[in-house]
C-alpha cells in the first residue's frame, strides 16, 4: 500500500501494488522490486545512495511498525503469502 | 497572438497563469502537484513549452517534473542529486563542521540555447547540471570544492544555492549565489569558481573584507549587459559594473535596504526593481505598506510604486525568487507574496493589480513571453 502522494506520482488507482518478489521477502527486496516497476518512486521512500528510509516514511504490516527493523529482516508470513499488505505510510507530521 | 505565461510555485502546489498581451484577463491552472512544495519552476527560453519544476516534500524528498506542452501534462524526470565524490563538510551554526547533505532544489535554470540542458541549485549548496532534459544530474563540484567551502555556513533558510545567472554572451560564464556564502563566478562552464564578494559589507562578519560569508539574497542581470549585476543582499542593495569584481552600494533612499528579490526591466537595463522589507526579524513591508521601488538610474535614486498595492495593514513577505519580468513592448513586472497574491503590472510598475489573491504562500514566480 502506498500513501496518496506516491500513488499519484506512480499513477496508481487505489495505491495497492501486487508484486512477485524473487528470493527472501524483506523490506529491501520489496522496495527494490517496487522501484524497478515504478522508477519514479526512487528517492521518495528511501535515499538514492544510502537506501535509508526517509525520516517521515514508515513501514507497517500486520498491525506492527516495522520501520526500525533491519532492511534485510524477513517480513511476516502473512505479507509473504499476500494475505496482509506491506504498508508504506507517510507519517502524520508537518503542516 | 503574443501573451504571457506566469509560473507560480507555492508551498502547496504549482499554478500556471496565462493571458494575452493585454494582461488583463487571466486563466488560472492548478494546483499542479497539490500538497507539494514548489520552490521554483521555469521554462526553456528556446523551447517555451518545456517547463521544469522543482517539487519537494518533507515526507518524500525531491522530484523534478518536466512538461513539454506548456504545463498541460507532466512527467517526473530524474531526482538523483548525488554529490560528486565524498561530500565533505561545511561550517555549522555552532562553528563545528557538518556533512554536506542534499535537501532540495531551490532554483532551476534552463540553458539559454539548449532545451535539454538545465541547471539546478541545491541545498546544501551545490550546482547540478543535466544534459538530457533532467533525466540525469551531475554536480559541477568545482564550486563546492572551492577552498572556502568548509567555511560556508547556512543562513536562516538553510545553506542554499538559490541564484543562477547564465551569461548570454558567454556560455562558459555563470554566476551563482549561496546563502550565506556569497556570490561566485565561473569562466569555464563550471569547472572552477571564485568568490566575487569584494565590496560587500555585512553586519555580523568581523572581517570587513571577508571573501565569503555574505548573505546574498538574489542577483539580477540584464541579458544585454552581463557585466552589470544588481544584488539584493540581506542588508544593502548593491551594484557591480565589472561582473562582480567589485560591488558598491546603491540603496540610496530606500525605506529599508533589506529585501529578497531584485529584477531588471526587460528593455531598460538601468531600471531596477526591489521590494523593501523590514528586518531583521519582522520580514514584512515597512509601515504595513506594500511598495515596489523602482530606480531608473541603476540604483541610488528610488521611487515608490504603490498604485493598486495595499497601503495599509499589509504584512506579507516577498521572497527571493518572487519577482520576474516579461519582455512585451510594455514591460510587465510581477511579484508574489507569502500571503498568496500574484501582483502584475503591465506598465513597468506604474499600476498594479492582483491576478490571484488567495493562493497558498507563494515561493517563486517566473514569466514567459510567448510568441
Amino acid at each position: 500500500m502506498l500513501p496518496a502522494h506516491l500513488r499519484m506520482l506512480a499513477r496508481l488507482g487505489n495505491g495497492e501494488v501486487t508484486m512477485q518478489v524473487d528470493g527472501p521477502v524483506t523490506q529491501r527486496s520489496i522496495l527494490d522490486a517496487l522501484e524497478a516497476q515504478y522508477p519514479m518512486l526512487r528517492g521518495t521512500i528511501r535515499d538514492h545512495v544510502t537506501k535509508q528510509r526517509r525520516p517521515f516514511v514508515r513501514f507497517f504490516a500486520c498491525e506492527e511498525d516495522l520501520s526500525h527493523e533491519p532492511p534485510d529482516a524477513p517480513l511476516p508470513e502473512a505479507v509473504l503469502s499476500g494475505t496482509e499488505p506491506f504498508m508504506i505510510v507517510g507519517a502524520m507530521a508537518g503542516g | 497572438m503574443p501573451g504571457v505565461r506566469v509560473l507560480v510555485g507555492t508551498r502547496k502546489g504549482a499554478f500556471v497563469l496565462t493571458s494575452d498581451s493585454g494582461r488583463k484577463q487571466w486563466e488560472v491552472s492548478g494546483p499542479h502537484f497539490a500538497g507539494w512544495e514548489i520552490y521554483h519552476m521555469k521554462g526553456s527560453p528556446v523551447a517555451p513549452n518545456r517547463l521544469y519544476v522543482s517539487q519537494s516534500s518533507g515526507w518524500f524528498g525531491q522530484l523534478i517534473q518536466r512538461s513539454d506542452d506548456g504545463g498541460a501534462t507532466w512527467e517526473p524526470v530524474g531526482n538523483a542529486f548525488v554529490y560528486d565524490g565524498v561530500p565533505g563538510t561545511h561550517q555549522w551554526y555552532d562553528g563545528t563542521q557538518h556533512p554536506w547533505e542534499f535537501k532540495r532544489v531551490w532554483h532551476i535554470e534552463p540553458s539559454l540555447t539548449d532545451p535539454d540542458v538545465v541547471y539546478a541549485g541545491a541545498e546544501d549548496a551545490a550546482l547540478f547540471r543535466s544534459d538530457d532534459g533532467g533525466l540525469t544530474w551531475q554536480e559541477l563540484s568545482g564550486l563546492r570544492r572551492h577552498t572556502t567551502g568548509p567555511s560556508w555556513q547556512p543562513g536562516a533558510g538553510g545553506m542554499c544555492l538559490h541564484t543562477i545567472k547564465l551569461d548570454a554572451s558567454d556560455p562558459n560564464r555563470i554566476f551563482v549565489a549561496i546563502s550565506a556564502a556569497g556570490a561566485f563566478r565561473t569562466e569555464d562552464g563550471g569547472e572552477t569558481w571564485r568568490p566575487i564578494n569584494r565590496g560587500l559589507r555585512s553586519q555580523g562578519i568581523p572581517d570587513e573584507d571577508a571573501e565569503v560569508g555574505h548573505c546574498v539574497h538574489s542577483i539580477a542581470m540584464h541579458p544585454a549587459r552581463p557585466d552589470v549585476l544588481f544584488m539584493q543582499k540581506h542588508w544593502d542593495v548593491m551594484r557591480s559594473d565589472n561582473a562582480g569584481e567589485l560591488w558598491h552600494e546603491v540603496s540610496g533612499n530606500l525605506p529599508s535596504d533589506f529585501g529578497f528579490p531584485i529584477a531588471v526591466h526587460a528593455h531598460e537595463p538601468n531600471t531596477v526593481y526591489v521590494v523593501p522589507i523590514k528586518s531583521d526579524s519582522e520580514h514584512f513591508p515597512p509601515e504595513g505598506k506594500l511598495r515596489v521601488y523602482r530606480s531608473r538610474t541603476g540604483g541610488d535614486e528610488w521611487e515608490a510604486l504603490t498604485t493598486g498595492l495595499p497601503q495599509q495593514d499589509c504584512y506579507v513577505n516577498v521572497l527571493r525568487d518572487a519577482m520576474a519580468v516579461d519582455s512585451l513592448d510594455s514591460c510587465g513586472i510581477y511579484f508574489v507574496t507569502t500571503g498568496g497574491q500574484v501582483y502584475a503590472s503591465p506598465d513597468g510598475g506604474d499600476t498594479w493589480s492582483a491576478i490571484v489573491r488567495d493562493l497558498p504562500a507563494v515561493l517563486s514566480v517566473e514569466v514567459q513571453t510567448l510568441p
